[in-house]
C-alpha cells in the first residue's frame, strides 16, 4: 500500500519491541462480535482511482465550458492561478490549527491580516478567524444576539436566502428560540418592524432577490428596541461600490467569502465571514487572532481569549466550532491583497455594469419584467411561462441561464435570478437573451 | 534562515493591484441611494510581491509534509497528492450547487458513492453528508436525535457525557437545548459503568444521548461498549459515538455491530484529506435505521441509473430541516472517496493496524521515562503525563516546546482535562519506523535534559523557531485583533 512506510520487517520487529506476538494483542479490548463482512471494492492504484474520478468527473457540465448565470448565493469569479497555487503548498494545507504559535507564524499572521480585512469590508471593528459558512454563520450570528440580549426571539426578513433561513430554524429549534420568518419578499417591501421582543433583526444586502436597500433606519429602531442589527452577505464583492453594513448600524455582519476564495465545488467548502463591534468581542464565535510580543520582545500572532471556547469552557462556550474555514480565508485574504483597493473597486464596478446591461437588455424581451429597481450583480425576472421548465431547456442548449426561484418556493415558478459576474463576456450575454426571447 | 515579512498593511498600497481588467461597459447605475462614498483601507500588492509575501510566510509554518505532526486525537497523517489533483478537475471543482440536477450527475453519483463506502464500513443505514467539520457533524447528530425523541413524544432533558470527552461534545448538546451531566472516568481511563448504570436507572428516564468518543480521548478503546450501549438502550436513550478516533479502528470493526446509533467521521483526521492550518474539514454522520428517516437535508437518492438531489422537506419526511446552505463540503468528499478507493479494506485494516502499532510502539519506548497514567495497550494514540519530571520543575510545556527545537510538531498537550499535565502522542500509520526512532531519541534527550542541573534552558525553548515564546497572557487581557494604521 503506498501510503504506508512499515515493512513487515518493521511491523515483526516492533511487536517483538512491545512484547506482543500479533497485531491481533493489541486490539484485545475489541469485543468479537460476528457480523458481515465489510465489502467496498479492491484497492487501487493510482491510474485506476484517477480513471475511476476522472469519469464522474467528465458526466458534469462545467461552468468552464458552458456559459453560467447561475447566482443565488454563489458567484461565480476568477481566481488567479497564484492563489490556487498558494493554497496547494504544503506549509498552508498540510498544516493544521495553529496551536503551536511558534511554528504557526505564517497561517497566525495571514488570519490576523484576513481578520483585518472582513473588518474593514463590512466596516466594523473587529472580525473572527472564519467560520463554515454564511449560512452558520448567520446561526452563530443569532446565538451570539441571544446571548448578548438574554432574549429568545428572532426576526428573519423575507430578502434572506431560503437556505439560511432554513439553517438558521433548523439550528435554532431546540433551544426555546422564536424564529420569526417574513414571506418571500421578491417585490422588496422590506416591510420589517421590530416590535422589542427580539434578540435580533436578520436582513441580506442586497436581498436574495438583488434588492439594495439602505437599513440604516432600521439600524436605528432596531437600537432603540435594544435590538441587535444583523447583515448577511453574501456577494461581498458588492461592498466595493456600497456602503458597508457598519456604516449602515450593523451590529454584527456575516458574508460568504467562497465566491471570491475559491472555485465553486458545487458549493462547498464555503467560508464564513464574521464581524462585529468591539464591545462583543467576548460573546464572538470561532477563532480569533491577536497580536503580541515573544520572549525577546519581536511582534507575533497567537489564538486569544480561548476562555470563550469550547475546549475550555465547554457546555457554556459562545460555540462548538472547532475547525474552520482556515485555507480559504488565505485564499480569500489573498485575492484581497491582489486586487487591493483599487481592483476590489474595479471589479465590483465591473460587475454592476454588466449585470445592468444585462438587465436593460432583457427586461425588453416581451413577457419579461425586471423586479428589481436596485441591484448589484444579480437580478430578478419576473417571466410569463414555467422558469423551470425554461431553465431546463437552456440546459440542453448548454447554456445555465439562471436560477429558478422555485427550486426554493415552488409556488413561484415565474422568476427567474440572474448574476452576471466579471466570467460573462458579451457574446454569453447575447446568447443568453436569445435563449429567453424563444 | 527565515526572512521576517511585514503585514500587508505595511507593504501594500491600495494603488497597485496584481489583477488587470477589460475595458468597462457604460451602464446605468442601478445602485439607488447605497453608493459608497468612502474608503475600504485594502492594500494591494503586485503579483510578484504577492508570491513573496505568501511564500515568506508560508515557511514560518511547520507542517506534515515535512515534519514529524503527532498531535493527538487530530490524525495528522499524510494527504495524498491525488486526491488533491482529482477534487481539482474542472468537472468538480467547476460546477455550481444550484445547476440543474442533470447536469451534475456525476457529482451526486460521487456523493452517493462516498455515502455508501461510509455505511458500509460503519455498518450504519444512512448518512448525512452536509455538515461542514467533527462539531458539525456532532450538532447533525445530536439534532437529529433530539428530532426522533420529539416524533416519539418527549424530547428528554439531558445529555451524558464522559468527563475525558472533547470540548465540542458538551457544548454541542447544550445548543440541543440539553443540559449536560458528566459521568466520571474510571482509574484505567474508562467510562465507569458503575456510575452511568447508576444516572440511567435514575428517577424518570430523562437522558436523551450519551456522547461517547471511542477509541477515547485516553488512547484506549473502551471495552465496555456492547454493555453500554444496551444499558442506553434499555433506558430509552441513544448512542452517540464521536467519531473522531476512528482512524484506530476502521475496516477492522463496524461501529453499527456495538450498538451505535449515530456517529460521525472526520474526514479530514481518518480518511486523509488535509487541515488546512484549520480546516475545511468534513463531517458527515451515519445513522442507524431508526435516526435515518431524521436526519438533515439535501439527502441523495438513486433512481434507476439516475440521482437527485432532495433540498426540501416533501409530505411522508421527518427530516428535521438543513444544517448548511448548498451542498456539503463537496470538494472535501471527493478527496475522501478517492483515498477510500486507493486503500480498499486491506488498505485500511493495515492502516488502523499500523497506526496502532506505531502508537504502541512509542508507548513502549518511552514509558521508563514518562509516566503513562493508564499502563497497558493503548490504541492509535498513547497518553502520558509530565508527574516524572515534577522535581526538576519541566513541565509538558517545556517539553513541546522543546520539541520544536529538534524538528518536530509537539504532540497534543493538557488535554485530555482529567490527566494533569497531559501529553497525548499520535504517531498515525504514515510515519516510518525511522521517524518514530528519532522521536524517542529526541524525548529521551529532552528528560535527561530536564533531569540535569542545567535544565533552566529548557524553559526557554524553542530557539529555533521563527519566534520565541509568546505572550498569551497579554494577547487575551488586551486583545489587538486588527490592524491598524495610527501609531
Amino acid at each position: 500500500m503506498r501510503y504506508l512506510p512499515l515493512t513487515n520487517a518493521d511491523r515483526e520487529e516492533m511487536l517483538k519491541d512491545i512484547g506482543v506476538s500479533s497485531i491481533s494483542e493489541l486490539f484485545k479490548d475489541i469485543p468479537k462480535v460476528t457480523t458481515k463482512p465489510i465489502e467496498i471494492p479492491e484497492p487501487k492504484n493510482e491510474v485506476e482511482v484517477e480513471r475511476k474520478l476522472t469519469a464522474l468527473a467528465a458526466k458534469n457540465m462545467t461552468t468552464t465550458k458552458i456559459p453560467s448565470f447561475l447566482g443565488a448565493g454563489a458567484y461565480h469569479h476568477h481566481i488567479p492561478a497564484l492563489i490556487d497555487y498558494m493554497i496547494e503548498r504544503g506549509e498552508f494545507l498540510t498544516s493544521y490549527t495553529p496551536y503551536q504559535p511558534e511554528v504557526s507564524q505564517g497561517t497566525l499572521q495571514i488570519l490576523f491580516e484576513f481578520q483585518t480585512q472582513v473588518a474593514r469590508l463590512f466596516g466594523l471593528e473587529i472580525a473572527n478567524a472564519s467560520l463554515y459558512d454564511a449560512s452558520t454563520a448567520t446561526f452563530e450570528a443569532a446565538a451570539m444576539a441571544e446571548r448578548v440580549k438574554k432574549k429568545k426571539k428572532i426576526l428573519l426578513s423575507g430578502g434572506l436566502h431560503p437556505q439560511i433561513v432554513e439553517t438558521v430554524k433548523s439550528c435554532m429549534q431546540f433551544n426555546g428560540t422564536v424564529c420569526s420568518v417574513l414571506s418571500p419578499d421578491a417585490e422588496n417591501f422590506e416591510n420589517i418592524e421590530p416590535t422589542g421582543e427580539e434578540a435580533c433583526v436578520i436582513v441580506q444586502y442586497p436581498t436574495f432577490f438583488g434588492h439594495i436597500n439602505d437599513y440604516s433606519i432600521l439600524a436605528e429602531k432596531c437600537h432603540a428596541k435594544n435590538v441587535l442589527f444583523v447583515v448577511v452577505v453574501m456577494e461581498p464583492l458588492a461592498l466595493g461600490v456600497l456602503k458597508s453594513p457598519g456604516e449602515m448600524g450593523a451590529d454584527i455582519a456575516v458574508g460568504e467569502g467562497m465566491g471570491l476564495a475559491s472555485h465553486l465545488n458545487f458549493g462547498g467548502p464555503g467560508l464564513g465571514l464574521f464581524a462585529t463591534k468591539k464591545n462583543l468581542m467576548r460573546n464572538m464565535p470561532g477563532r480569533i487572532v491577536g497580536k503580541t510580543k515573544d520572549l525577546d520582545g519581536k511582534t507575533g500572532f497567537v489564538l486569544t481569549m480561548a476562555t470563550r471556547e469550547q475546549h475550555i469552557r465547554r457546555e457554556k462556550a459562545t460555540s462548538n466550532i472547532c475547525t474552520n474555514s482556515g485555507l480559504l480565508a488565505l485564499a480569500f485574504s489573498m485575492h484581497m491583497a491582489m486586487l487591493g483597493e483599487k481592483g476590489f473597486t474595479k471589479l465590483a464596478e465591473s460587475n454592476h455594469a454588466r449585470a445592468s446591461r444585462l438587465a436593460e437588455e432583457l427586461s425588453k424581451i416581451p413577457g419579461i419584467t425586471l423586479l428589481n429597481k436596485t441591484f448589484f450583480n444579480e437580478f430578478t425576472l419576473k417571466l410569463d411561462r414555467s422558469v423551470s421548465a425554461l431553465v431546463e431547456k437552456m440546459a440542453g442548449h448548454k447554456l445555465l441561464g439562471g436560477v429558478p426561484v422555485s427550486r426554493f418556493y415552488p409556488d413561484k415558478d415565474d422568476l427567474l435570478l440572474v448574476a452576471r459576474t466579471e466570467m460573462n463576456n458579451t457574446e454569453e450575454s447575447l446568447f443568453l437573451r436569445e435563449e429567453l426571447k424563444k | 534562515m527565515i526572512a521576517e515579512e511585514p503585514l500587508l498593511f505595511e507593504i501594500g498600497s491600495e494603488d497597485k493591484t496584481a489583477v488587470d481588467f477589460p475595458p468597462q461597459p457604460d451602464a446605468k447605475d442601478c445602485l439607488g441611494t447605497c453608493r459608497k462614498n468612502t474608503k475600504i483601507g485594502l492594500p494591494g500588492l503586485s503579483e510578484p510581491e504577492t508570491m513573496r509575501h505568501y511564500t515568506r510566510l508560508s515557511q514560518m509554518n511547520i507542517f506534515e509534509d515535512s515534519a514529524f505532526y503527532p498531535l493527538g486525537s487530530c490524525t495528522m497523517k499524510y494527504n495524498p497528492r491525488v486526491n488533491e489533483k482529482l477534487a481539482a478537475l474542472p468537472g468538480f471543482s467547476e460546477i455550481h450547487p444550484f445547476q440543474p440536477q442533470n447536469t451534475v450527475q456525476g457529482a451526486l453519483e460521487a456523493i452517493y458513492t462516498l455515502s455508501n463506502l461510509l455505511t458500509e464500513i460503519t455498518g450504519m443505514k444512512a448518512v448525512s453528508f452536509s455538515p461542514a467539520a467533527g462539531a458539525h457533524g456532532e450538532l447533525c447528530g445530536m439534532m437529529t436525535i433530539r428530532a426522533a425523541l420529539t416524533h416519539k413524544g418527549n424530547p428528554k432533558e439531558v445529555v451524558l457525557i464522559p468527563e475525558s470527552a472533547h470540548g465540542t461534545n458538551p457544548a454541542t448538546a447544550a445548543m440541543c437545548g440539553y443540559r449536560i451531566e458528566t459521568i466520571p472516568v474510571n482509574n484505567h481511563g474508562l467510562v465507569d459503568i458503575q456510575a452511568l448504570q447508576k444516572r440511567l436507572s435514575e428517577g424518570e428516564k430523562n437522558v436523551a444521548a450519551f456522547m461517547l468518543t471511542n477509541p477515547n480521548t485516553c488512547g484506549l478503546f473502551e471495552r465496555n461498549i456492547i454493555t453500554i450501549a444496551n444499558m442506553l438502550h434499555e433506558a430509552g436513550a441513544f448512542f452517540y459515538m464521536d467519531g473522531a478516533n476512528f482512524n484506530a479502528i476502521m475496516g477492522l470493526v463496524k461501529p453499527a455491530d456495538f450498538g451505535v446509533d449515530a456517529m460521525h467521521i472526520n474526514l479530514h483526521k481518518t480518511f486523509s484529506t488535509p487541515h488546512g492550518g484549520g480546516g475545511p474539514g468534513a463531517g458527515p454522520v451515519v445513522f442507524n435505521a431508526e435516526l435515518a428517516p431524521f436526519r438533515p437535508l439535501p439527502w441523495i437518492e438513486k433512481d434507476g441509473d439516475s440521482y437527485r438531489l432532495l433540498e426540501t422537506n416533501e409530505e411522508s419526511m421527518h427530516s428535521f430541516g438543513r444544517m448548511k446552505a448548498f451542498n456539503g463540503q463537496f470538494s472535501i468528499l471527493i478527496r475522501a472517496l478517492a483515498y477510500i478507493l486507493s486503500m480498499g479494506l486491506p488498505g485500511l485494516r493495515q492502516a488502523a493496524e499500523d497506526a496502532v502499532l506505531n502508537a504502541n510502539y512509542l508507548r513502549v519506548k518511552l514509558q521508563d521515562i514518562l509516566h503513562l497514567p493508564f499502563p497497558g495497550t493503548c490504541m492509535h494514540e498513547v497518553l502520558f503525563d509530565d508527574s516524572s519530571l515534577t522535581e526538576t520543575g519541566i513541565n509538558t510545556l517545556d517539553i513541546a516546546k522543546s520539541l520544536i527545537d529538534k524538528g518536530d510538531h509537539p504532540m497534543t498537550i493538557y488535554f485530555p482535562l482529567i490527566v494533569h499535565g497531559a501529553i497525548l502522542i499520535e504517531p498515525t500509520e504514515t510515519e516510518s519506523k525511522r521517524v518514530l526512532d528519532e522521536f524517542v531519541a529526541a524525548i529521551k534527550d529532552i528528560v535527561a535534559k530536564a533531569k540535569s542541573e542545567n535544565n533552566q534552558d529548557l524553559k526557554q525553548t524553542p530557539l529555533k523557531a521563527f519566534r520565541k515564546r509568546l505572550d498569551e497572557t497579554t494577547a487575551a487581557r488586551q486583545p489587538i485583533l486588527v490592524h491598524t494604521d495610527d501609531l
